[in-house]
């Protein structure tokens, strides 16, 4: 049992539940932003603390995208639309608790059914990658602002990326950082979508787009 | 083997209302007061027992029994509950499970004599404690159901004799979960901030303070001891779980358990200072994460 490697996995569990239960859109940012943080360190971590240089500019790379540009642009994006700072949810804070509590139970079956062909570093890294891009799914499907979308879409890239790291113990940093830039245009053009909706329609509620067809 | 089975019962007996003195002080230092005196609830209790009761005549048999029905029940839970080194006097099969519903029993009556007086405010007091005890429930019942299962025993003596500190390196995160679940359910129980403020004397605000207030005399002095001893025997728990000292030397276990009970109350006086009460419509949302912290180390132990 690699106690550093679980106890990222668990911090990741619970800012992805954090996530779920809270109301702030300022402070789910910033949530985000600590744990591509976090993510950042895992390569070095799994390897271990041994300092190669791609893998000190990998994670260089992936916590300054993650950790600063993103959260930067999403921040921005807020204040520019002086929209509400409230998440707004479809579901309760309660009941998304609860929710995710059932979809980690899940994964965490299914990561004992889903044996890896390589020696993960921690047991847990399966089903907590799983957790995490679940429950990037249902922030984008329980919540209404587009802000929010944007939010659970970067959760559910982190557990790919967490998944990634799982597989394979030596990334190719060139596929890492192409996936990296598609999610970064990703969150650049939403964030200039958001600006049209809202400067259109005066709010970024998505429930009402399917109203636009008459 | 006797006599330290009675030992433990005496300390918790003894050494229960000494805790809120120390969480009082602790405040009291906080805000630059010279506060009360340690042992202010022993003088409290001393007085209380010298005075007479007065009864509404609206009241019946029931809200007369509920102080007495709360205080054996603290007595009994107080002969469950392991300390330091100390086993408990009575030991069997489950007794985890007895000693959560033994609260919920007493918690019972005093809703009952709470509803009794037929005070408004009473009731309100009523409902709320219910509300938030029905969700602190799940928290300590499945955080001792993590510790069961990491141990293999489901009685708390054995449980606790069988931990030692070296579960930090075996299973730490599932422990500090657990802590801060069980952390949750203490100052939800003994109704501190940010849950409850134990000194708001506004109606509107309390939540165990309130369905006391007709009572006077002995059986506030029972209300009260009973609450200290429940304070002392979830206290016990929390630092069984989180710093479990097994070095075989009885006599430097129970001064280490009681440092560390010393430490706890310091700790909550720090939380009672530093934070304000939540909003009530925040308290489930809290509660809800204390049990959600429960799952997650029993889901973390089990797999």
């Amino acid at each position: 049992m690699n106690n550093a490697a679980d106890t990222i996995m668990i911090f990741l569990v619970l800012t992805n539940l954090t996530l779920l239960g809270l109301s702030r859109l300022g402070t789910c940012i910033r949530i985000v932003a600590v744990q591509g943080v976090v993510l950042g360190l895992l390569p070095l971590l799994l390897n271990g603390w041994s300092l190669e240089l791609h893998l000190v500019f990998f994670s260089a790379a992936i916590i300054s995208l993650k950790g600063i540009v993103f959260p930067w642009l999403l921040t921005r994006a807020l204040r520019d639309l002086k929209t509400q700072r409230e998440v707004e949810p479809l579901i309760g804070y309660g009941t998304s608790i609860a929710l995710g509590m059932v979809i980690l139970v899940i994964c965490m079956w299914l990561g004992s059914r889903l044996p890896l062909p390589v020696a993960a570093m921690s047991t847990l890294i399966v089903p907590v990658a799983f957790f995490t891009i679940m429950s990037g799914l249902f922030l984008i499907i329980s919540r209404k602002k587009a802000v929010t979308q944007v939010l659970g879409y970067l959760v559910m890239e982190n557990g790919i990326y967490t998944f990634g790291v799982a597989l394979v113990q030596k990334q190719p940093v060139l596929v890492e950082l192409g996936i990296l830039l598609d999610v970064f245009v990703a969150v650049f053009v939403m964030g200039i979508t958001m600006f049209h909706i809202n400067r259109e329609f005066d709010h970024i509620d998505t429930d009402q787009l399917s109203r636009l067809k008459v | 083997m006797i006599i330290l089975k009675l030992l433990n019962m005496v300390i918790a007996l003894a050494a229960a209302p000494l805790l809120l003195g120390i969480i009082n002080r602790t405040k009291a230092v906080f805000a630059g007061r010279t506060g009360q005196p340690l042992l202010q609830l022993y003088y409290d209790i001393w007085k209380l027992l010298r005075k007479g009761a007065v009864y509404s005549r609206s009241t019946s048999w029931i809200f007369r029994v509920g102080p007495v029905i709360g205080l054996s029940v603290a007595l009994i839970a107080a002969a469950l509950i392991p300390f330091g080194g100390l086993p408990a006097v009575i030991s069997f099969k489950g007794d985890l499970i007895l000693f959560a519903y033994l609260f919920g029993l007493s918690r019972f009556f005093t809703v009952l004599m709470a509803m009794d007086t037929g005070s408004s405010f009473e009731g309100m007091g009523a409902s709320r404690e219910v509300t938030f005890s029905t969700l602190s429930e799940p928290a300590l019942l499945i955080g001792l159901a993590a510790i069961a299962k990491y141990t293999g025993y489901i009685s708390l003596s054995q449980m606790f004799s069988s931990l030692n500190l070296s579960v930090w390196l075996n299973a730490g995160p599932a422990f500090v979960l657990v802590g801060f679940a069980i952390l949750i359910v203490f100052l939800t129980e003994n109704s501190r901030i940010p849950i409850d403020d134990p000194n708001t004397h506004l109606e509107l605000t309390m939540i165990h303070e309130v369905m006391i207030l007709d009572h006077s005399g002995p059986d506030l002095a029972m209300i009260l001891y009973g609450a200290a001893i429940k304070m002392w025997l979830l206290g016990a728990i929390l630092i069984g779980i989180v710093v479990p000292v097994h070095s075989g030397n009885a006599l430097f276990d129970i001064s280490a358990a009681m440092l560390f009970m010393i430490l706890l109350a310091i700790v909550i006086g720090v939380i009672e200072s530093s934070m304000a009460r939540l909003k009530l419509l925040h308290v489930p949302q809290l509660l809800i994460g204390a049990t959600t912290l429960s799952i997650l180390a029993l889901v973390l132990i089990l797999r």
